[in-house]
């Protein structure tokens, strides 16, 4: 029991279940999952398909956060992908050709890659602070974006394309399973390669890990154009999902929500040590939460408070240092006049 | 797990900060006067002194856009510009990329060039003080499109000319209110809100809850914003159809987020405009399609295109004639049949 509670997805999972377990209670229909038109339809699904987009975007700072850096471009790279992806079909002649689709989804990529390549050559190139070097790309990042859609929403109607966003594969959404294929990725490169571990010694002490012979610079470089990587593919799946780019509002804040997943998934912000797992469920904690305040209807003036609210209490009881006073305080139980009497006698 | 302790949870608190000041963006898609409209009359009238321009010299009107963030203030800025040359009036136009210190700049290098009109729609409501009584000592009149200022001092614009979203919201309500007249039972509506506490918002909330109030039957029995976005409307959407068995109605404070809701409903395998009947507000061309195509049932006008009002103001001001101290834009509303045929001579 006691090494149940130690591992560290124990408190992440234990939110989760808690959330889930409310909205069992408010809506014994939350669980309902029926098959509509060949693919599986429920609340639970919506939260993996919605969710899809954050969780891909938080395993990308997960690696970032390890090398004890930050990504805040994410979400203007999420507009930039999603807004070149859907310019290059609106151009083309015949909107429902593969080719056209796998173009423009190949353009966004490669375009990703480039501008996570962008933010590793400022971190690990000039040296600069990641907080900043990778703030330059999230203001200009939103301007590039308004300027590929010239400041309009762009709408598409490319089938292939809206597969991405909108198509099941195997009664699934077809989200869950390049989010899958993302993760097995990043696990595989991480946990059964000696990459994990290097990005862990960067983030632990870069100048020590480059002295017994890391490659630091490489290794920063690296995680920067996957977090790009990671950013680009959750904007394909969000423009897709709509069917349409729209450079002003696709991914806003979504640096915030990653940041936020990979800290309630267990991941320190000092680097050094990472957990995937616990970012997925971290994000998947989030768009639990963002669904739940939809289904119960809070009103929306007060929505924010509730998720921070929400929040806050997620946080504290991932704190050690919270729960080791909480457990404290109950086994003593130092009242006052508890004392006082002891003295006296 | 030691490591994590205070620091990562003072991060963490600061985070949410930031997270929770973040997330009260200003981000509209449509433009937003503010209560202020309400004014008492003027409490000057114009000054009859001011010097009406020779008949052989063109009228020079300033005019500084807030930007070009979405295709309604796209068709916005090409009426004023298209109606201008109509009208024989030379215009200035900058664009101020959403930043009230540009607009700033662009109405103190207007009334450095003394130019006869300035017009312009106001970034954010206030602060605006300063440079509009500049321009009043200046004597140089200025009208205010399409989005108010707070100013507590009225008579330092000459008139507001602008949508007025309550009327769109009671338009969008009766609509609804004729469409269910023999409707038995409850209409179950829900609501897509636009961003939390923006005037569009607010307005187009309180006139459509003031026309169905009479109305018991019908019923909002789920309202949340949707940020103007389609995305967010979506998300909404199929939550909202995943904890209400029976949707009527559904009312969205914009096109984009209908746009989004409409996938939504598709996605649950319900038609949209026939199982649950769509209203949405602004008229922009992918809704206007939409209703075309019979998904979107009902779409009241916010029309952009308000150029030949505010030409016909500028006249009348430098004429010295007495103008309103509010013009309402001139505004209709489509159904499905009027969009289709509409939809071919639609500017935007």
């Amino acid at each position: 029991m006691k090494r149940l509670v130690r591992h560290h997805l124990f408190w992440p999972l234990a939110v989760w279940a808690a959330l889930l377990l409310f909205n069992l209670l408010y809506s014994p229909d939350f669980f309902s999952i029926v098959v509509r038109n060949g693919h599986l339809y429920g609340s639970l699904i919506d939260i993996l398909n919605f969710g899809a987009p954050l969780i891909l975007v938080a395993l990308g700072m997960t690696v970032v956060i390890a090398t004890e850096g930050i990504d805040l471009s994410v979400g203007s790279v999420v507009a930039i992908s999603g807004a070149m992806a859907c310019l290059w079909i609106s151009k083309g002649a015949d909107q429902n050709s593969p080719g056209l689709a796998f173009a423009a989804i190949g353009l966004a990529v490669l375009l990703s890659l480039a501008l996570g390549l962008w933010n590793g050559l400022l971190v690990s190139g000039a040296g600069i602070q990641p907080i900043i070097a990778t703030l330059i790309l999230m203001v200009a990042g939103r301007g590039i974006a308004q300027l590929i859609t010239s400041g309009q929403i762009i709408t598409i109607s490319s089938k292939p394309y809206s597969y991405i966003g909108t198509g099941s594969l195997a009664a699934l959404p077809f989200s869950i399973f390049v989010v899958a294929a993302m993760f097995g990725i990043a696990a595989l490169l991480t946990r059964r390669t000696a990459l994990g571990l290097f990005i862990e010694s960067v983030g632990n002490n870069p100048r020590a890990s480059r002295l017994i012979g890391i490659r630091s610079r490489v290794v920063l470089i690296s995680v920067y154009v996957f977090s790009g990587l990671c950013a680009g593919i959750a904007g394909l799946i969000l423009s897709s999902n709509v069917a349409s780019a729209d450079g002003n509002n696709a991914g806003l804040w979504y640096e915030l929500d990653a940041i936020l997943a990979v800290v309630i998934g267990g991941t320190s912000l000092n680097g050094g040590r990472f957990y995937l797992t616990g970012t997925v469920i971290g994000a998947l904690i989030i768009q639990t939460l963002t669904t739940t305040i939809y289904v119960i209807g809070v009103p929306p003036e007060i929505t924010l408070v509730v998720k921070a609210f929400v929040v806050l209490v997620v946080c504290l009881i991932q704190s050690e240092t919270f729960r080791n006073k909480i457990a404290e305080r109950w086994r003593t139980r130092h009242y006052p006049a508890e004392r006082e009497v002891t003295r006296h006698a | 797990m030691k490591r994590f302790g205070k620091l990562s949870l003072l991060a963490v608190l600061a985070l949410m900060m930031v997270v929770v000041a973040a997330c009260g963006k200003k981000n509209e898609t449509s433009p937003s006067p503010s209560a202020s409209q309400a004014a008492a009359p003027a409490s000057e009238s114009p000054k009859a002194s001011e010097p009406a321009p020779p008949a052989d010299k063109k009228i020079v009107l300033g005019f500084a856009q807030v930007g070009a963030e979405s295709g309604w203030r796209t068709a916005n800025t090409k009426s004023i510009q298209e109606s201008a040359a109509a009208a024989g009036i030379d215009l200035k136009f900058s664009d101020a990329q959403q930043k009230q210190e540009n607009q700033i700049k662009a109405i103190r290098s207007y009334i450095q060039q003394k130019v006869d009109v300035i017009a312009f729609s106001p970034v954010v409501e206030s602060g605006w003080d300063t440079v509009l009584k500049e321009a009043k000592d200046a004597g140089i009149p200025v009208i205010l499109t399409d989005r108010a200022v707070d100013s507590k001092d009225t008579s330092l614009y000459r008139t507001f000319i602008g949508s007025d979203f309550v009327e769109e919201g009671r338009k969008a309500g009766q609509w609804l209110v004729e469409a269910t007249k023999d409707a038995q039972g409850d209409v179950n509506i829900v609501q897509l809100e636009g961003t939390t506490g923006s005037a569009p918002a607010n307005d187009r909330m309180a006139g459509f809850k003031e026309v169905i109030k009479d109305h018991p039957n019908l019923k909002i029995i789920a309202s949340q914003t949707g940020d103007f976005t389609r995305a967010k409307g979506k998300e909404v959407m199929q939550a909202f159809l995943q904890a209400h068995k029976k949707i009527d109605v559904l009312y969205a404070h914009n096109d984009d987020m209908a746009l989004g809701a409409i996938q939504a409903i598709e996605a649950a395998g319900l038609k949209p405009g026939v199982d649950i009947k769509i209203i949405s507000v602004d008229g922009v061309h992918d809704g206007m399609q939409a209703a075309s195509e019979g998904k979107i049932n009902y779409i009241v006008e916010c029309n952009p295109l308000l150029g030949p009002q505010l030409m016909d103001a500028v006249k009348d001001v430098l004429a010295g004639k007495e103008i309103p101290q509010r013009i309402v834009t001139k505004e209709s509303a489509f159904t499905s049949e009027q969009a289709k045929e509409a939809l071919p001579t639609r500017q935007y």
